[in-house]
């Protein structure tokens, strides 16, 4: 143990342990800015500068090991006159128009600001010297230059967390800057739009590009009917942008305040994630079928899951030779998409141009796909407008909705019955879970061989997951699978998803079905969830997921009544002619830079 | 105050017996050479004055079998050419001065980082070098230097900026701790020294830490090699002994006209005439890597400030706010004022952001922009403001 003051008082911290850190176990809060839990040690915004005995210079408590013996102050004159120069210094580079700021309320340098650097600011205002840019060339975010504060959070998000460096720093001193490959527009690098980053930045200078206004417009057309499906990650996450702590499920009030909004029909993505379930393994079984039995060697194996959009562009740049692997199911959002353009306004007796398809997602991923060319197979465009999680909060702030009080709703019909199955598609992990409870039912007749159905060795938060299950006592019809082990891998967030492909590129991995999420987490950590975001957040909502799915009657997703329903009256049966067309996409090669 | 007076020394550039000179040092043990180093008082000569041997011994003490040793030759600060000169007349004393330093702490590897500027030099250093492995491999010692070309930054001069730059990747100063001694490049325990030093070692180690240290004074022992440019009859390189005055300095080199040396390049301090003759030009007065430049009546400080100002703000990476900004800040700040669209008072603001930016910044260049800054402005408040 190690053993210093802080402000004249003990502490005793292991090895290693950051002067920041050891101040918090005190409960002395030092501001930071350009640290973020979730990332390596920047030490380079300087907000928090401590005082140390003895030492010729301020240091900063992020990037300083604890030291025996040491004596810290954090609170001097010195440091506050520094501290609050540094915060004027940054502000004197940020484009201050915070009352017509997107992050207006929600921004670090904002409260950096209040705190420390009231009144009138000392220094020039060097915002129009500089020829700043704003890159709105992505359908998912918006990258402001003049509100970037150097901070390199993104940079570091992207290259850590993300493995794609997709931005990074270029050129110094003054004209140092966050940029991409050659300065390209950010639609045409490899990002893959997750919007780890924009979850990251302090500050206004990477936001998502927003469609609330659009969708308002949508909901007080007279002509248009509008229709609103929810991401099982949303329920978990919305209440954080809503004075819940992070944890809490809110999937009835968020029923409630959607119809209150004004959407015509509440509907939920559960649905079509369990119909992505009964797709996506019928698809699975069909390949191993082909390749175990037929001897087929055009089949791609491991097969990989295809829901995660920020995955899906990440392999599209990155292993585009893996693209015969992914499934062709579309992502449980624009099956929906699909699907209400077309089986529901015929159930529904509507005329689909008047339809307006709305998500909620805990993506902006999920903005550049719905745009995607193929998705239009309903003859329209699937998905109309894409919202976040944290969009749907501001405007449940706008209509005055008052979200805590207010009675929980159930969602409605077609297409808003789930199953605990789907349910987990938020949490890494979960897409497998959902998908082994069903193909092995299926297979062998029974329920998978685990207690109350969690699937347990696919779940956590562990970069990289795998499991294998023993198929045995397989019904007629799947009798070629008896004894035959099948092998899982899941991996969350795009640098495990790394780690995964090269280990699969260099023949060490023998899975048959990987599962893949573009964000740390899953989509409980989707670049459209509530800021801020951390492990400890990310765990919370993941246990709130995990109970959503206890509470359900129903967990399997072959047991939804809406989707054997749907089979019955619109698809056929899964992998039908009928589903290839609605519900199975392609994919393109990308450049990689 | 000890005054040596000025005394011009020939020890850098002469001509040695590098083989003699190397199977002494290596004849010696490494506790040997890092106490004859810790005797002779040597400190750095890149400008930060680090003491070598404290620099040789903590690096000695690391565990880690894997060691480096490197070179600083990325001489950067404005109004500096010694290392040029020095790689160019006698890079045998420097490699040899890495094979004792390698012998000190434990390395086997040597990397030289050279300006990217003294390309040129390369052709005629790769020679030297390879007779310099041939010679070491007939002593019998096992020592391999490779050189490495930076590409014009500033901020590659900085010893963890250096690493980066070296390691490939974009040149910013890391946070301290870990210091180089034991995390330095391929995050291996390294010995990073200038240029000169290594030459001032080797110099120690032929002619011992006692006689050493009859040059120079207490606090700055020895003699070091100076480069002298500005208003000045002959500019130059020349090897003095330290611990003579600004005054004496400037009675050599000054054209008659000097009112203002600037000692230690853009990050040095800025000494005007009244202060020449109590000013020290070493550790204990106005310490300098080598860049000594003179300034007579007819320039202008604002544009001497300015010029510097420009460069920081270039080329600081970019990476701490205080340098950054604060850089960008002081150049406006003395525009503004200048045009008179900024109060004179104004200045005063400056000078505390000078002093936030001396003890907030990440690194020595953020820290430095300041002694610049502070002592021209505080000189030559009437030529910034009119």
């Amino acid at each position: 143990m190690i053993n210093l003051l802080i402000n004249d008082q003990k502490v005793s911290v292991l090895e290693g342990t950051t002067v920041l850190a050891a101040a918090k176990k005190l409960k002395i809060n030092i501001p930071t800015l350009c640290n973020h839990d979730d990332l390596c040690v920047a030490g380079n915004c300087r907000v928090c500068i401590v005082e140390q005995k003895g030492a010729r210079t301020l240091i900063a408590s992020c990037a300083t090991p604890a030291a025996e013996g040491m004596e810290i102050h954090t609170n001097t004159l010195k440091v506050r006159n520094a501290r609050k120069h540094i915060v004027e210094l940054l502000l004197s580079e940020h484009r201050s128009d915070c009352t017509k700021c997107y992050k207006n309320q929600n921004c670090e340098l904002q409260k950096l600001a209040n705190d420390f650097a009231f009144g009138d600011h000392v220094f020039l205002d060097l915002v129009e010297d500089k020829k700043y840019n704003i890159d709105r060339s992505s359908p998912s975010f918006i990258k402001d230059d003049s509100k970037c504060i150097r901070c390199q959070r993104c940079v570091r998000t992207c290259s850590e967390l993300q493995s794609i460096a997709a931005i990074a720093v270029a050129n110094k001193g003054a004209h140092q800057k966050i940029s991409s490959f050659h300065d390209r527009p950010m639609s045409q690098v490899v990002c893959s739009n997750c919007g780890q980053c924009v979850n990251r930045c302090p500050t206004g200078a990477l936001v998502e590009k927003t469609a609330i206004d659009q969708v308002w417009d949508a909901i007080y057309d007279p002509d248009k009917h509008v229709v609103v499906q929810t991401a099982p990650a949303v329920r978990v996450a919305l209440g954080e942008d809503l004075g819940y702590d992070p944890g809490e499920r809110v999937t009835g009030k968020m029923v409630n305040a959607l119809r209150q909004l004004g959407f015509n029909s509440v509907l939920d993505t559960d649905f079509s994630a369990d119909l992505t379930i009964m797709e996506e393994g019928t698809e699975l079984l069909v390949r191993l079928k082909k390749a175990l039995v037929d001897g087929d060697k055009q089949i791609s194996l491991p097969m990989f899951t295809s829901c995660s959009p920020g995955w899906i562009k990440f392999i599209e740049h990155k292993y585009p030779e893996y693209l015969p692997n992914l499934s062709t199911c579309k992502s449980p959002q624009q099956m929906f998409g699909a699907l209400a353009k077309t089986y529901y306004a015929s159930k529904r007796n509507i005329d689909p141009s008047k339809i307006v398809s709305v998500s909620i997602m805990p993506c902006i991923a999920k903005k550049f796909e719905a745009d995607r060319p193929e998705m239009r197979a309903s003859g329209y465009k699937d998905v109309d407008f894409v919202l976040t999680t944290r969009e749907l909060a501001v405007m449940i702030k706008q209509a005055g909705i008052d979200f805590r009080n207010i009675e929980e709703a159930k969602y409605d019909s077609i297409m808003g019955d789930s199953t605990g199955a789907a349910v987990i598609f938020g949490a890494t992990g979960g897409v497998m879970e959902a998908a082994l409870r069903t193909a092995y039912e299926i297979v062998t007749g029974r329920e998978v061989p685990f207690g109350n159905l969690n699937i347990t060795p696919v779940r956590g938060m562990d970069g990289v997951k795998e499991a294998s299950i023993k198929i045995e006592g397989c019904v007629d019809a799947w009798k070629f699978l008896e004894g035959a082990e099948l092998k899982v891998a899941i991996a969350h967030g795009l640098a495990n998803a790394n780690k995964l492909m090269k280990m699969v590129k260099d023949g060490k991995a023998t899975y048959h079905f990987i599962e893949i999420m573009g964000c740390p987490g899953g989509c409980i950590g989707g670049g459209g969830q509530p800021i801020p975001t951390s492990l400890a957040i990310r765990q919370k909502r993941m246990k709130a997921i995990y109970s959503e799915d206890e509470h359900m009657t129903l967990r399997k997703s072959h047991e939804n009544p809406e989707v054997i329903a749907i089979y019955k009256e619109f698809l056929d049966q899964p992998n039908s002619h009928k589903s290839h067309e609605l519900l199975h996409t392609h994919y393109v090669e990308r450049e990689n830079y | 105050m000890e005054n040596k007076g000025l005394n011009k020394v020939g020890l850098i550039f002469e001509k040695i017996d590098n083989h003699e000179v190397l199977a002494k040092g290596f004849k010696m043990t490494r506790e040997e050479i890092i106490q004859e180093m810790l005797d002779s008082g040597l400190k750095g000569r890149g400008g930060a004055g680090f003491p070598t041997g404290m620099k040789w011994k903590f690096t000695a003490a690391e565990k880690n079998p894997d060691k480096y040793i490197v070179c600083n030759a990325d001489e950067g600060e404005p109004g500096t050419f010694k290392d040029r000169e020095i790689l160019d007349r006698v890079s045998n004393k420097v490699h040899g001065g890495m094979a004792i330093a390698g012998k000190a702490i434990g390395a086997k590897k040597g990397i030289v980082y050279l300006r990217g500027e003294y390309r040129y030099l390369l052709p005629k250093l790769m020679i030297e070098l390879d007779a310099f492995h041939k010679m070491i491999k007939e002593i019998g010692y096992d020592f391999k230097i490779e050189y490495r070309m930076g590409s014009g930054a500033y901020i590659c001069g900085e010893e963890s900026a250096l690493f980066e730059s070296i390691e490939g990747k974009r040149g910013e100063p890391r946070n301290k701790p870990p210091y180089p001694t034991v995390s330095g490049v391929f995050g291996k325990p390294t010995s990073i020294n200038n240029v000169e030093t290594l030459v001032t070692a080797m110099m120690i180690i032929q002619h011992g830490a006692k006689n050493f240290i009859q040059y120079g004074t207490k606090d700055s022992r020895g003699s070091k090699v100076f480069s002298v440019s500005g208003d000045t009859p002959s500019p130059g390189i020349f090897e003095l002994e330290l611990g003579m005055t600004v005054q004496q300095f400037v009675n050599e080199f000054g054209d008659g006209d000097t009112k203002a040396v600037q000692v230690g390049g853009a990050s040095g301090f800025c000494v005007p005439r009244k202060k020449f003759a109590e000013t020290i030009i070493g550790f204990e007065g106005v310490p300098t890597g080598g860049s000594m430049k003179l300034f007579n009546s007819s320039r202008s400080m604002y544009n001497v400030l300015h010029n510097y100002l420009e460069f920081f703000t270039e080329e600081s990476c970019g990476q701490c706010t205080p340098c950054r900004v604060g850089c960008q800040q002081l150049l406006k700040g003395v525009e503004k004022v200048k045009k008179g669209e900024a109060k004179s008072t104004y200045l005063n603001e400056l000078m505390k952001l000078a002093d936030t930016m001396k003890i907030a910044a990440k690194c020595g260049l953020g820290q430095s922009v300041g002694n610049a800054f502070k002592s021209i402005v505080g000189n030559f408040k009437e030529e910034i403001i009119y």
